[in-house]
Formats: C-alpha cells, sequence, structure tokens
C-alpha cells in the first residue's frame, strides 16, 4: 500500500444562514485522487483557489473529508483513533512563519512536539539537536525566534516537524512569506531532508520554480486533479498549463518559444544548465 | 527597535540566585513580603535589611538596575509619607497653620517608606533573576493541587508563555499599522482626548482582526504538532529541586520564624 493513498476524496465547505439553511456549497476538492510512496517527494501545484491547502490540511486531518477516502500510513483518517498517530506521521509546516513558532526559545519550540507527544526528558534533549542540525540551525537554539530571518523561522518550524519524526512533512506554501534566499534556504533543507533522511515530502505550492526539484507533480484546479506526472512532462505542455493560470519557469518558457521559432531543442527543459547543452548541440 | 522590547525586566547573569528553582525564589518571595509586614522595632528592621542586602549581593544585579524599579512608585511612596507625617496623633514636634507633625508621625512614615522600599526591591530581584517563562513555568507547577479543583492551571499557563511570545509580534504589527494609516492621512496626535480615541479605531480594527487571524493560525500549528492539553504532556526542561532549592526553603523559614521571634521576644 502507498504511504498516502487517496480515492475520490470530496471537501465541501458548506455556508449557512442564521437559521441554519444551506446557502451555498463550495467544492473544494473533488474526487481527488492521490498516491504518493514513502520517501518520494512530490509537488501539488495550483493557483489560489484551486483547493490545494485544503487537501494539505486533510492530510494532517486538521479537515476531514465530505466523501471519499484517505489513508496515511495504512491508518483510515475516518477513524478517531488514529488521529494522532497520523498526526505524529504526517508533519504539517504552514506558510506564515511567526504564527507557527510556540515557544520564545527556538530549542524549546522544537522540543514542542515531542512533548505533547511525551517523550521522556532525556530523548527531548537527542531529537532537539538532532533535528536542528538537520536544518542547519543548531547554532541558534538559544536564540528568541523574533530575532531570526523568515528562511531561518520556516527552518525552525521544519525541525519543530521533524523532532517528532515524521516518515513524512506536508508543507502548505511554505515560502510564500520568504525572500528569495529565503525561499532557496528552505528548500534546500527539504530537499536533504528527503534525499538523506529519506523522509517524504509533500510540498504545496504556486511557485513553478520549486516544482522541479520534486519526483513527481499533481496540478490542481478547481478541486480537481488535473494533471499528474514528472516535472519535464508537465512543463513540457506549456499550453495546457496557462490554462490553468500557472507560469512555467522562464527557462522552460525560453525553451518553448525557441522550439516554436523552429529551433530543435528537447521538451520539457527545466534548468539553465539544460539549455545551455541544448543549444550548444545545435551548432 | 521595537523587536528589542524585553518583557519583564530579566538580567541575565549566573549567580546562585538565578539557579534557584522558580517555585522556591516565589515562595522565598512570599515569605520576605509577609515578613516585611510583620516586623516592629529595629531589632525586626535590622534583620529584614540584612536579609535584602544579602540577596542583592548574591543575585550579581547591579544595585542601580534595582533602584530604576523605584521610579515608578515614587508618587505613592511621597503620598504614604506625608499621609503617615501628617495624620497621626501623638506627641508633637513640630505644629505650624493646621500641620501638626507628631514623633509617632514620623516613625510610622519612616517605616512605611521602609517597608514599601523594601517590598519593590525584594520583589524586583525575583523577576530580575528569573525569566518570564521560568516564572510561567514555575506557577504552573506551583499550583498543580489546584487543578484537582478544577482550575485549569496548565492552560493559563500555557497562555501566559504565548502572550509573552506574540507581545513583541503584535507591537510589530501595530507600528506597520499605524505607518500604513498614517500613509492613508490618518491623524493620531491632534484633538482633545474624545477626538485622539476616537482616531485609534482605524488602528484598533486590523489589528483586533489580524490577531484573531494569527490565533487561529496558531490553534492549527500547535494542533499539527499533536497539542492536546496538558495531559500525558512531557517537559523538556523539567523544574527539579537541587540542594541549593532545600538550603534556600531552610534559609527563608529560618529568616521568617527569626522575625516573627523578634516581635514576639521583644
Amino acid at each position: 500500500m502507498n504511504f498516502i493513498e487517496a480515492r475520490k476524496l470530496v471537501h465541501e465547505y458548506i455556508r449557512r444562514d442564521e437559521e441554519g439553511n444551506v446557502e451555498s456549497i463550495l467544492t473544494a476538492l473533488n474526487q481527488v485522487d492521490l498516491d504518493v510512496k514513502q520517501g518520494e517527494f512530490v509537488a501539488v501545484l495550483g493557483h489560489n483557489g484551486s483547493g490545494k491547502s485544503t487537501l494539505a490540511k486533510h492530510l494532517n486531518v486538521l479537515l476531514s473529508a465530505s466523501g471519499g477516502t484517505l489513508w496515511v500510513d495504512g491508518k483510515d483518517t475516518e477513524n478517531a483513533d488514529n488521529l494522532w498517530a497520523i498526526r505524529q506521521n504526517a508533519g504539517m509546516v504552514f506558510q506564515n512563519p511567526d504564527n507557527q513558532i510556540i515557544a520564545s526559545v527556538v530549542e524549546e519550540d522544537v522540543a514542542f512536539g515531542p512533548e505533547n507527544i511525551g517523550v521522556p526528558t532525556p530523548e527531548i534533549w537527542k531529537r532537539v539537536e538532532r533535528s536542528l542540525k538537520s536544518v542547519g540551525m543548531i547554532k541558534y537554539r538559544e536564540h528568541s525566534p523574533n530575532r531570526l530571518s523568515g528562511g531561518q523561522k520556516q527552518r525552525v518550524a521544519i525541525a519543530g516537524v521533524m523532532a517528532m519524526e515524521p516518515k513524512c512533512i506536508v508543507l502548505d506554501e511554505p515560502t510564500a512569506m520568504l525572500d528569495p534566499n529565503g525561499r532557496r534556504e528552505v528548500l534546500d533543507a527539504v530537499e536533504q531532508l528527503n534525499k538523506e533522511k529519506g523522509i517524504t515530502v509533500i510540498l504545496i505550492t504556486h511557485y513553478m520554480e520549486e516544482v522541479v526539484r520534486a519526483d513527481r507533480v499533481y496540478v490542481m484546479d478547481n478541486g480537481k486533479v488535473v494533471m499528474q506526472g514528472n516535472p519535464r512532462s508537465i512543463f513540457s505542455q506549456v499550453d495546457t498549463l496557462k490554462s490553468y493560470r500557472l507560469d512555467v519557469p522562464q527557462i522552460t518558457m525560453l525553451a518553448y518559444e525557441l522550439k516554436k521559432e523552429g529551433f530543435n531543442i528537447p521538451e520539457g527543459i527545466l534548468t539553465r544548465q539544460e539549455l545551455v547543452e541544448a543549444l550548444c548541440q545545435l551548432y | 527597535m521595537l523587536r528589542d522590547i524585553t518583557i519583564g525586566q530579566y538580567y541575565p547573569a549566573d549567580s546562585v540566585i538565578h539557579r534557584l528553582d522558580p517555585r522556591t525564589k516565589l515562595m522565598a518571595a512570599m515569605l520576605y513580603i509577609l515578613s516585611l509586614f510583620v516586623f516592629q522595632g529595629w531589632a525586626g528592621f535590622a534583620a529584614v535589611t540584612l536579609a535584602l542586602v544579602l540577596m542583592i549581593a548574591l543575585s550579581k544585579v547591579p544595585f542601580g538596575y534595582m533602584v530604576r524599579g523605584l521610579k515608578a512608585i515614587a508618587v505613592i511612596l511621597i503620598i504614604t509619607i506625608l499621609f503617615n507625617l501628617f495624620l497621626t496623633p501623638g506627641e508633637t514636634i513640630v505644629e505650624f497653620w493646621k500641620l501638626r507633625i507628631t514623633w509617632e508621625g514620623l516613625k510610622n512614615a519612616g517605616f512605611m517608606a521602609v517597608r514599601l522600599t523594601y517590598l519593590i526591591l525584594g520583589s524586583s530581584i525575583l523577576t530580575l533573576t528569573t525569566t518570564p517563562n521560568q516564572l510561567t513555568d514555575g506557577m504552573e507547577k506551583a499550583l498543580k493541587p489546584f487543578n484537582k479543583l478544577h482550575v485549569p492551571v496548565h492552560e493559563i499557563s500555557m497562555m501566559m508563555s504565548i502572550a509573552l511570545r506574540f507581545i513583541p509580534i503584535l507591537i510589530e504589527e501595530t507600528d506597520k499599522i499605524m505607518k500604513a494609516q498614517l500613509a492613508r492621512g490618518a491623524d493620531f496626535e491632534s484633538g482633545n482626548l474624545i477626538k485622539k480615541a476616537k482616531s485609534m479605531v482605524p488602528l484598533l480594527v486590523p489589528l483586533f482582526i489580524s490577531a484573531f487571524r494569527r490565533a487561529n493560525d496558531l490553534a492549527m500549528a500547535m494542533e499539527a504538532r499533536c497539542y492536546h492539553g496538558g495531559d500525558g504532556r512531557t517537559k523538556m526542561k523539567p523544574l527539579r529541586y537541587k540542594k541549593a532549592d532545600i538550603a534556600a526553603y531552610l534559609l527563608s523559614a529560618g529568616y521568617f520564624a527569626g522575625v516573627i521571634a523578634l516581635k514576639v521576644l521583644l
């Protein structure tokens, strides 16, 4: 069985008036199928309101589905007994770094998760040290989070999740509020966790550049999964992506335009290096 | 810089008092404050002074730093002294117009001033040597017996420590909103008190909305990290009494008994 398996997952936001009559129904997730294997790096792409954040909140059982089934780590999310086991195994990082740091000292914040699941004190110290090292923030363990940059805060948040020793991290637009430097810091840390520790990563984003690093990409629009595949096959369909109001990375765009002008370049170029090599092959 | 604001007035140093358990310090501070209202006569005064001088010396906090705390109560101090000085009946020393200074009044005023000053100095030793987080931790553990009476002790101390974490963030946010509103022509300065209060509305409304949004986000982040109340929670830095704490308990109990003995015997 896959680590995450969603079948025909539906989520409806129901708005009611004062008497409790249904005023309108917004279908945020519409028959979503999702399969993620242990150790995979999966990106979920979509513009605002495509339902990608709603999907992320289901994976951590912060929301429960209106229909369909979702299994995380072999456990049914519908069963309330599984709640804490799933939350521990599928950690979640949110968009705003300030609103997810609880303690006034970095190391105490990282310890918050393990404290909640009742890890003994000496083990908490080991976990805090290990997870702060894994995101390169061990130097700042005694600092106040208020004095860190956005990228650093977000890495502390990732360390906080790592300290619960999850099998999977769900990142819900972790870089949306960061500058380019902070964005790179966070993504490097995430990629390293995926490659070195085999942590399953689910990255929810609307930045196309971040998707390039993923093994597989899901594209969502209006609550539906409309495309899936590896980044190369997704980015070779420039026109389809545009119809979902998504932009492809600049390099891919350039390669696409060149190809349209008649240059013999392979489809789905993702990095500058690849384009350079493709162009050098021409002459 | 607004983000440099420190809450409380913790003075970082490595002293015996800094290293004590916050519960010990809370208890000792309470005994000390009680002793200030119990002591009588010169012998009691000497004992209390000795205790205070000893604590200040042990805490390694500069004396000038502590005296700053007295500024806040200067007005109260002066009023107390004046009332005691003029309104105590007894043997008259000086008399002019309708005012009369008595020997008893002088004595009362003196002791009252000493009591208040010592009170502030003594309790500032507690806040200067203990971080706000240690204080909330200490309170959580010291008040744990009240849990049986359905007082949500863990929840209250969790709220206090989260509040401490968010005060600087909200101050920064206030500053940002204020600048945004000023840029759009808001006027926070001119007018009388009522007009000024009214002009705070465009500042407070966005601030409250954003605070609620933050609270919502934070609650979700806490749930995602398996927070489910105080049951079954372990601590990274649990409070444990050390030898120094036992000594401090014995010392403060001995001191308190001594002050009472001096009052009874003399």
